[in-house]
């Protein structure tokens, strides 16, 4: 309770100096630069590769797409490709990888909710749009370039193992294969910072993901559900990328399904914003 | 410099922060006290532009914090020492606080060093103990040379050695012409390396002094005398106009005369004193004392209508109306039944501010 005061100390310490001379005030002799987005840019790099959640994501993402394109495409012959691209062996690794990108996507922004970093960070940077703005930028280059290459990889495994000539192109469902999943990630990162939390947005983008897929078989029953049952059906994720790999080329090649997740996805990063600006962290 | 005008937050109905008014000064340690939920840390938080205001402003510099283009070089903060990924190494994690502010990467080094975890820069921060955990927070604090310095209870679970330690790096850091603010619920801490004081209580304001005055006016100065002799040393006393009080235990104690004096006074008659002692009452019960106050009023809310009414009665509110707090407080008569029993200590030490 009582501890011994040093008053004397106190007030023979060096405080009348400084209280002499409050205008001076320190002067640090490191140079100051304005900060800018290619600051935010840098750091959120060095954030993303220097946690072991990044190297887990994308390791199963890679494992499973070239895994499974890989067995596939030992176990298929050359007259399969010759209505089809030769990264078709890749859409069934994606049906599952999609979901760590997803993941991926969501603790980008979430982890740092949860472990309170983002008050950190925020103090770092008070401008929070940029932050987010460079966490976007960052996790889509990155998940773009991996899923890209991972299709990409499986496409010239399966091209050199049967090298015959392919009725289709297959650089285009490379692209778009990989901008579809990555979207999907760029959507998840957008819910998660609106979640802040990491379960709940990675629930909610599973919702997303795979309610569309299973709901229809029961929409169907219904004749007044038929309709929105044959929409989910068209436009669901898997669905999207069948058609992007071309499984079914009859009913187009997956443009107007991109569109819409760019679309959602718009949407779900201009509330991501909107929201971001608002609230206490 | 920090200044905060009328600063106000509100959660729902219960007012976090109640229209607060006062400038940090530059060169100086401002110690900001108040009990346990009193709004220092989302005082802090709004500074650093983490919560909004519910009305209110705070300038850095005259500047609001979200205006700032190099915050890390105009404030270091340190908020919380878990306030980190546990998954990034010491390293990365200064690295990119550095890079957000395109601070060079040589001075994620030099403040590893300053605080003296080198050997444990490659290492994930959740093994890391809570004064490591402090002391990397800290790290961040002093990445960009800043010219203000914030910390929130940093000597929260430190060892002494580390408390040690943090006392000396803002005393330095404030000779250098930082601006320092440094938040505690300990009075005793803030006695040993603040300059200025502003006290809060439930989100109001209650003291805006200089930590001399506040020792002066806050600490009583008296000689504690023991004497086998107790009533010719009550004679003696009277007889030279010293005015004694009986204190429990069969001891006398003496405001406002020095012990040299007391011992001479004594030795003339011949009388054989045990004792003679100068004491200091306890600026942590002065402290106690005067955001009493506000913790009886957190007690009382439950069965008050509006807490967030403003005016409790009897709250010193204006700055500089704080000197009266104390004696006020003594001279009240005892809360009501459901009020708690007010901190052990703070009535003793009111009644003998009373009879001195």
């Amino acid at each position: 309770m009582s501890t011994p005061q040093p008053p004397t100390h106190q007030q023979a310490a060096p405080a009348p100096n400084w209280q002499a001379a409050p205008g001076t005030s320190y002067v640090s002799p490191i140079p100051i630069t304005r900060t800018h987005l290619g600051h935010a840019l840098a750091s959120e790099w060095t954030k993303i590769k220097s946690v072991r959640s990044t190297m887990w994501t994308l390791g199963v993402f890679l494992l499973l797409v070239v895994g499974v394109g890989l067995l596939v495409a030992v176990n298929t012959t050359t007259e399969d490709y010759t209505e089809v691209p030769y990264t078709i062996p890749a859409f069934f690794g994606l049906i599952l990888g999609q979901i760590c990108l997803i993941t991926l996507g969501v603790l980008v922004v979430s982890s740092e909710y949860g472990t309170g970093m983002i008050r950190t960070t925020f103090t770092a940077s008070p401008q929070r749009y940029r932050v987010l703005t460079a966490k976007l930028i960052i996790f889509f280059v990155v998940a773009f370039a991996v899923s890209a290459f991972a299709i990409g990889l499986v496409g010239l495994f399966t091209s050199s193992l049967h090298d015959g000539e392919s009725g289709t192109p297959w650089g285009r469902s490379v692209l778009m294969g990989a901008l579809y999943v990555s979207l999907l990630g760029v959507l998840a990162l957008a819910v998660g910072s609106m979640l802040r939390h990491s379960a709940g947005a990675i629930t909610t983008m599973l919702g997303v993901v795979l309610v569309p897929a299973i709901l229809p078989a029961f929409l169907m029953l219904s004749d007044s559900m038929r309709t929105i049952g044959e929409k989910m059906m068209e436009y669901n994720a898997p669905n999207a990328l069948a058609r992007i790999f071309e499984l079914d080329t009859d009913s187009g090649t997956g443009g107007s399904q991109l569109a819409l997740l760019a679309g959602v996805t718009a949407a779900a990063i201009a509330g991501a914003y909107a929201l971001l600006e608002k609230r206490d962290v | 410099m920090i200044e905060l005008e009328g600063l106000t937050k509100r959660y729902g109905e219960k007012m976090a922060v109640n229209h607060l008014t006062f400038t940090v000064r530059p060169g100086i340690v401002t110690g900001f006290l108040g009990p346990n939920g009193a709004g220092k840390s989302t005082t802090m938080r709004m500074m650093l532009g983490l919560d909004r205001p519910t009305a209110g402003d705070v300038r850095i510099d005259g500047q609001h914090y979200d205006r700032l283009k190099d915050p890390l070089r105009y404030i270091g903060a340190l908020l919380d020492a878990k306030a980190m990924h546990g998954g990034r190494s010491a390293f990365n994690h200064l690295l990119c606080l550095a890079q957000s502010n395109g601070i060079p990467r040589g001075r994620v080094d030099e403040v590893l060093d300053t605080v003296g975890l080198t050997s444990v820069a490659r290492k994930k921060a959740k093994g890391f103990s809570l004064g490591m955990g402090q002391r990397l927070g800290i790290a961040g604090a002093l990445l960009g040379d800043p010219r203000i310095l914030m910390f929130d209870e940093p000597v929260n679970g430190l060892d002494p050695e580390g408390i040690h330690w943090i006392r000396n790096l803002m005393k330095s850091l404030a000779a250098q012409g930082r601006t320092v603010f440094v938040s505690s619920h300990l009075m005793s801490e803030m006695a040993l390396t603040a300059d200025h004081l502003v006290v809060i209580g439930q989100g109001r304001l209650l003291a805006d002094t200089s930590m001399a005055d506040f020792i002066r006016q806050n600490s009583r100065s008296y000689v504690r005398l023991r004497s086998p002799q107790r009533e010719r040393l009550l004679d003696v006393l009277h007889g030279a106009g010293v005015t004694a009080v009986e204190a429990g235990g069969g001891t006398l104690e003496v405001d406002g005369s020095k012990s040299e004096y007391l011992g001479e006074l004594a030795a003339e008659h011949g009388i054989v004193l045990h004792e003679l002692s100068p004491q200091q009452a306890s600026l942590e019960e002065a402290f106690m004392q005067l955001t009493a106050e506000s913790v009886e009023y957190h007690a009382h809310s439950g069965t008050v209508d509006d807490p967030g009414a403003d005016g409790a009665p009897g709250a010193p509110g204006a700055p500089g109306a704080w000197g009266t707090g104390p004696a006020e407080g003594a001279s009240r008569p005892p809360g009501p039944p459901q009020s708690p029993p007010p901190p052990p200590g703070s009535s003793s030490w009111g009644s003998d501010w009373k009879k001195g």
